[in-house]
């Protein structure tokens, strides 16, 4: 059964559609992606799923609902954590739980209680008298996925959940949604790290330029558009483009980058062999799996983050 | 209700609760500052510039201290910048900045619920500046008749006018050269509207033109209230408030959309 289901949806802002026509479904419980470098128009997306961006055509559902027209109600069910955060800095760090739950209709009594449930899972209990200004860029993030969790939604809609992040922060950050998908949350989330979509996501969808450019999971994709493995070499940037030539047979397939020459094939070592055997020495070299990124490149000819 | 679908949760109440916290955990200052204001423009014009004034001819001909004159005027202009501070400029940074509004409808709260709790949060500064200021006069002893107490009321009357036009103004407004306008609006509108003087010192054909402005009629409903003496105008001066804050609600609510879905 589907929570979420778009069709050919489409958002325009003048002349630019930063959404162009796509269509998805997400399951109950799934953990679904949308995968796309800065401006595909997944920001655009999500805010049309909360009804807080009105579509110029298409039809949207959400928990069997049209979110433009029963906005408060589809989202009495979601938890929303935007890009930036837009915590209230006016107010404290636990009056920010109990305030943004009071908007849902919430009774006091319950968020004195759930507030303090989300503080200990967001690990913050010690900061809940804090102003929000001074938490670290981590604990407010923590803290935005805390406030969205206020109402105990079906559909959490996360926003670049790690964007600006240490590697410190995002993993603790991914443990704590690795257990909200335990427990059974739909997870929608954006993302322009395939490392992030690879770790939390079943099911994604690639974006770029307002259009779904491939959907699957990740391990279906990397299947269906890359090979097994990928050869990494470097010649210096003046001799990548001459080399190329030579390099034709090597491989399945090749990508060109400015620094560096992908290579993809089944058995990188075997290509390495093969580039070495036509007399030409890399300066560097490495084999390593396919992954997203490697997908992206391969649909769109860019790289994912620039 | 289609015009109002998706836009409406019936819980203005915790925009309210936001508000009143805020107000009470941090703001003292600056709604301290917001009532010394027009004190201030009473005690230097009103004693300083009356001294050489003298006495004027209030409402019905009665003959008025240049203080007691401009008093009345003073509250109902403060009532005016009071609502049109809190619904244009705070609106405007809060919607384009603060991303406060982006977070509260991110809940089940619509539009017209932060519409509304932002409208009713200004009155509330609005009352409180009209009670204080109310107060100072009473001291000065330029309240002369119960009827001031009135003031109050019609103070919001006032702030809600032009709060709720305001509102509306500031969906169409999208940069800080366009939002400028509405300082070019009120200014003139302050000097001119019989506040420091007397309007019959114009030509008719300006005083026409001030007449159909807002705070003019805000203005002597203050003054006619102060010291109780009301005539056929003051009908016409209850109406146009009256039928501002109900175009400006009405208008309020078909751009709510556009003022915060984008
Ligand atoms: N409010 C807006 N007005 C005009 N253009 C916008 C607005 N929001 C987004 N865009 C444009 O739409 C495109 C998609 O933006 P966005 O959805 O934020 O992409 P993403 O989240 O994938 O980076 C971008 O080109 C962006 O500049
Ligand atoms: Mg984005």
């Amino acid at each position: 059964m589907s929570v979420i289901q778009a069709r050919s949806l489409v958002k325009s802002y003048g002349d630019l559609n930063a959404v162009d026509g796509i269509d998805f479904d997400v399951a109950a419980g799934e953990s679904f992606g949308l995968l796309g470098p800065n401006g595909a128009g997944k920001s655009t997306t999500m805010r049309m799923i909360g009804g807080t961006s009105l579509r110029t055509s298409g039809t949207l559902s959400v928990l069997g609902m049209d979110p433009e027209t029963h906005g408060p109600e589809v989202r009495a069910n979601l938890g929303v954590i935007p890009q930036q955060d837009n915590l209230d800095t006016e107010l404290r760090v636990r009056d920010n739980l109990i305030t943004y739950g009071r908007y849902f209709g919430l009774p006091r009594s319950y968020l004195q209680r759930r507030a303090d449930d989300l503080l200990e899972f967001a690990q913050l209990t010690d900061k809940a008298g804090e102003k929000v200004d001074n938490l670290s860029g981590g604990m407010k993030r923590r803290l935005t996925i805390a406030r969205g969790l206020i109402n105990e939604p079906r559909i959490l809609l996360l926003d670049e959940p790690t964007t600006g992040l240490d590697p410190q922060a995002r993993h603790i950050l991914w443990d704590r949604l690795f257990r909200l998908k335990e427990e059974g949350v739909t997870l929608v989330v954006t993302t322009h790290f395939m490392d992030e979509a690879e770790q939390l996501c079943d099911r994604l969808v690639v974006m770029d330029r307002g259009r779904i450019v491939a959907e699957g999971s990740p391990a279906q994709l990397i299947r269906q558009y890359c090979t097994r493995e990928v050869l990494e070499v470097r010649f210096g940037s003046e001799r990548n483009a001459a080399v190329v030539q030579q390099l034709g047979d090597v491989a399945e397939r090749l990508e060109v980058l400015p620094d560096r020459i992908l290579l993809y094939t089944d058995d990188g070592e075997a290509a390495l062999e093969r580039v070495t055997s036509l007399g030409l020495q890399p300066l560097t070299s490495l084999v390593r799996r396919s992954s997203l990124e490697d997908v992206f490149l391969r649909l769109t000819g860019r790289s994912l983050i620039d | 209700m289609t015009v109002l679908s998706g836009l409406y949760a019936g819980n203005v109440r915790a925009v309210l609760e936001r508000g009143f916290k805020v107000i009470g955990t941090q703001n003292w200052a600056i709604l301290v500052s917001g009532f010394f204001e027009p004190v201030f423009y009473l005690l230097a014009m009103g004693f300083g510039l009356g001294g050489l004034v003298g006495q004027v001819t209030g409402p019905n001909g009665t003959p008025m201290t240049y203080v007691a004159f401009i008093a009345p005027a003073l509250l109902a202009t403060s009532a005016m910048n009071g609502a049109i501070y809190d619904s244009t400029w705070n609106v405007f940074f809060k919607m384009r900045f603060g991303r406060l509004y982006e977070a509260m409808l991110s809940t089940s709260l619509g539009p017209l619920d932060v519409a509304a709790g932002e409208i009713a949060m200004a009155l509330f500064r609005g009352l409180l500046y009209a009670c204080g200021f109310l107060g100072v006069m009473a001291v000065l002893g330029i309240a002369t008749s119960w009827w001031a107490l009135a003031m109050v009321p019609v103070a919001l009357l006032i702030a809600l006018g032009f709060a709720a036009v305001g509102m509306a103004v500031t969906s169409w407004f999208t940069s800080f050269q366009q939002m400028e306008l509405i300082n070019i609006v009120l200014l003139p509108m302050f000097m001119f509207s019989s506040t420091l003087f007397p309007i019959d010192v114009y030509p008719q054909a300006v005083q026409w033109f001030i007449q159909a402005l807002p705070l003019w009629h805000g203005v002597e409903l203050m003054r006619q209230l102060s010291i109780g003496a009301f005539g056929p105008m003051t009908a016409v001066h209850l109406a146009y408030f009256g039928v501002m804050s109900v175009l400006g609600v009405a208008f309020c609510t078909v751009r709510l959309r556009a003022l915060f879905l984008r």
